[in-house]
């Protein structure tokens, strides 16, 4: 069958079963009831501390064919999941499904395990690496499952994922189980990934190497959610959950794509008094807070809140009083580990607090503006992010559909060539972000307004700024650097992108390399 | 109005990205660097790069080129290599006397003939890096009907006066005000030296101040952050063209009325201060939408 964005996606896929197509941002209506947890106890002066990991597996009755989850909140300096999958696989547990809410370079190490076939399925945010690779050349049993943040929260919370054991890598964990991610030597920040988990899961472990005493303040996650306890020597790599403070890019291209995306958002009128945004981590995405800021104060003018991964950068801003809270689902670095633990107005949510589609309203619903970026776009405004020029794996879809889909104006900001190649194409390789949810494309060369943004292209008539068609940027990035040969695919499907309602927004084939 | 030479951003002549992307910042002109931005074993591959890219780009804007000064083994072939590509603009460096810009005249002028293009249609400009032709500022910029725009290099300059270069620039005071008068009197433009620490931002600015006020019409950068920078600070202030506006208006108004004397707020208007008015709102004029980047 196709799509309704015109992408070919079989109604059977081996491994997954019956798919149903994405039919329209909104078009899916759920129905029926949140699933939950196991009923559980825990007797009055009962112990939670176990000796090891080792003893939680056992503990938990971890078998074969179950599902484990794990949060990326310690990112690179992760020291736990490879540590949980080892020992499952010395105990001989086999065909298990890693549910993480997504996976860095670090977790490359746990390749050996799925050639041997302890994991055979994994449902996450997206790939990098060597993994993304690996995963690229189909080596899974059931394709790769890509959900976006929020479609991971709406899958657990619907029941599509159902964990068996989450793992949960916890900063700071008292003798009872109460967690936060701000106190200890692996603090990460929010733990805003880990809170469905949390609640849905049948069991929680919680892995700590900074056991406080009862009670502990603040909690994140509650001791009525956790099941065991294991202290362990270290959790995390500081160096590698966070970096120092991320700066803005000196990068004269990145600097000039921001510059445009601020412009564009001032033109189209969003940036009013308590407006609210979203900025991406990557260079230039990032890089528009700065002219944003400057925006605001010759203005006069405060935002509302920010939402989203957060940044030192907004961090400060909110302290200079440019806006009045944070809604912080992952800390970037160290200031904004910081700024969570002393600031009250800096708030740590969940990953349904701000993205799930089908609960009552999350907070990406409330979004003025998001500045995304992409890893390509095409003539109908659909961003990939997940796949690079060769078709291979190497990203994660992240907040990307969800934020788009949520937000009143949405920038996709990206280079038009990124060396010798177009980034503007007719069609992208894979879609994670559908068109219809995205206003306007800012590269270095020009900017395209969604055509149904009528609005938007009229405020921008007089800004100066270099408006021009979607056709017209792509011919100019064709006309540099020629049309980009398709990719030779077999009919492998290794991996399927669900768009944050549940339905299938593309798949991934298998390239013959 | 003359044609806008706020920014003149250098890119290194054997960078391939750095060509392609250009033309993006908004610079008033780009000079494609086969000189100092080129090492030695890299001098060929440049020239063939600048002739590609000027044949093939369309940076939207002038386009020159800084070709090594013809004195070296390489000046003559830049030229022989890229005049065919028809560029905008020839930048001579480490310019010496007129008789280098003669040479050079001579050799676009053949040039332009054998490729059939408009006699004069290329121009040139020369940088003054030494005092000798400082000395010989006003007679190098009157050498050539081609010549629109004299430069200063700072620090070839001052290593020749046996100094350093510092934060408050005196050391290039004489040099800077002796070349604007030159350049005036030829009735070119005056473009100041580069500014090479492109993360002192206040310095930089500073800098700028200075040499507005002394009269240069704009500033060789080295990096595409400098663009917008140079163009904040050439473009006129909100205050400045209410001024200009105001100050045609009375002398409008003087004019219907056949007043000898024109004032406003209480302040007299002489012919000078008009001219100033009009250049400004000319100024203003041909920079609205062009300071964007």
């Amino acid at each position: 069958m196709k799509n309704s964005i015109g992408r070919e996606i079989p109604e059977f896929i081996p491994g997954l079963g019956k798919v149903t197509g994405f039919g329209g941002a909104f078009a899916r209506k759920p129905v029926g009831r949140t699933a939950g947890a196991a009923l559980s106890t825990c007797l009055p002066r009962a112990d939670k501390l176990l000796a090891s990991i080792e003893t939680a597996i056992d503990a938990v009755g971890l078998k074969d064919g179950m599902t484990i989850s794990f949060h990326h909140h310690f990112r690179n300096g992760d020291r736990i999941l490879n540590r949980v999958v080892e020992a499952i696989a010395k105990k001989g547990i086999r065909d298990i499904t890693l549910s993480p809410s997504s996976l860095n370079t670090v977790n490359d190490a746990l390749i050996p395990y799925i050639e041997q076939g302890v994991i055979t399925a994994i449902e996450t945010s997206g790939a990098r690496g060597k993994m993304g690779r690996f995963l690229t050349e189909g080596h899974l049993k059931k394709p790769l499952h890509i959900r976006s943040h929020g479609g991971r929260a709406q899958a657990i919370e619907s029941g599509a994922i159902h964990i068996d054991v989450a793992f949960l890598g916890a900063p700071a964990c008292d003798r009872y189980g109460n967690i936060n991610g701000i106190q200890g030597q692996s603090a990460c920040g929010s733990l805003g990934y880990a809170i469905q988990d949390a609640a849905y899961a049948d069991q929680v472990v919680a892995i700590t190497d900074n056991l406080m005493p009862h009670p502990l303040f603040p909690i994140s996650i509650p001791q009525t959610q956790v099941d065991y306890i294991v202290v362990v020597d270290s959790i995390g790599d500081p160096a590698g959950i966070a970096s120092g403070a991320l700066r803005y890019t000196k990068d004269p291209k990145e600097l000039l794509i921001a510059k445009y995306a601020a412009d564009v958002m001032d033109y189209s009128g969003y940036l009013q008094q308590d407006f609210s945004m979203q900025l991406g981590s990557g260079g230039a995405s990032m890089a528009v807070g700065r002219f944003i800021k400057t925006k605001m104060l010759e203005r006069g003018i405060t935002g509302s809140f920010g939402v989203g991964g957060m940044t030192g950068v907004f961090a400060e801003m909110m302290e200079e009083g440019l806006f009045k809270m944070m809604f912080d689902v992952q800390s970037f670095d160290i200031p904004a580990i910081d700024s969570i633990k002393k600031n009250s107005n800096h708030l740590e949510m969940s990953a349904s607090y701000y993205a799930n589609p089908h609960n009552s309203g999350a907070i990406v619903n409330n979004l003025d503006a998001v500045i995304l970026s992409a890893t390509e776009v095409d003539v109908d405004f659909n961003v990939n992010v997940i796949t690079d020029s060769n078709g291979v794996i190497m990203g994660a879809s992240g907040g990307h559909c969800d934020t788009a889909a949520g937000a009143k104006l949405t920038i996709v900001v990206a280079p038009l060539l990124r060396g010798r190649l177009p980034m503007v194409k007719d069609a992208v390789q894979t879609v994670v972000t559908p068109g219809e949810t995205v206003d306007a494309i800012v590269t270095e060369r020009g900017i395209a307004i969604n055509p149904k943004r009528l609005d938007i292209i009229d405020n921008l008539k007089n800004s100066g700024l270099p408006i021009m068609s979607i056709h017209e940027l792509k011919d100019i990035a064709y006309k540099l650097c020629g049309k980009p040969e398709a990719i030779q695919l077999s009919d492998e499907i290794v991996g399927v992108v669900e768009y944050r309602d549940g339905t299938i927004i593309d798949v991934i084939r298998r390239p013959i390399f | 109005m003359e044609k806008l030479r706020r920014s003149m951003m250098f890119v290194p002549g054997n960078n391939p990205g750095m060509l392609l992307n250009a033309g993006i910042y908004g610079a008033d002109t780009i000079i494609l660097d086969c000189e100092d931005a080129v090492a030695i074993t890299e001098k060929d591959s440049a020239r063939n790069l600048v002739f590609q890219a000027i044949s093939e780009i369309n940076y939207g804007t002038e386009v020159a080129v800084r070709i090594n000064h013809i004195s070296t083994p390489f000046g003559w072939d830049d030229l022989k290599r890229i005049l065919p590509a028809k560029p905008d603009l020839i930048r001579l460096p480490m310019c010496q006397g007129p008789d280098e810009i003669r040479q050079i005249d001579e050799f676009i002028s053949e040039a332009e003939q054998k490729n059939k293009f408009p006699a004069g249609s290329i121009k040139m400009m020369a940088a003054v890096e030494t005092p000798k032709g400082l000395r010989l500022a006003y007679e190098i910029a009157s050498a050539s009907p081609r010549m629109v725009a004299l430069a200063i290099g700072a620090e070839d300059f001052i290593a020749n006066l046996k100094t350093t270069r510092s934060k408050l620039g005196r050391e290039l005071l004489a040099a800077r005000g002796q070349l604007v008068l030159a350049a005036r009197e030829a009735g070119i433009q005056c473009i100041d030296t580069v500014f090479s620490d492109i993360n002192d931002e206040e310095g930089f600015k500073k800098e700028l101040e200075l040499i507005k006020e002394m009269g240069f019409d704009g500033k060789s950068v080295v990096n595409p952050r400098q663009v917008s920078v140079v163009h904040d600070f050439f473009a006129p202030t909100a205050k400045e063209i209410d001024h200009a506006q105001r100050v045609l208006a009375a002398y409008q108004e003087a004019l219907e009325k056949k007043s000898g004397v024109i004032s406003l707020n209480g302040k007299m208007i002489d012919l000078p201060i008009v001219a100033r008015a009009e250049r400004t709102l000319a100024y203003a004029k041909a920079t609205a939408g062009k300071g964007g980047k």
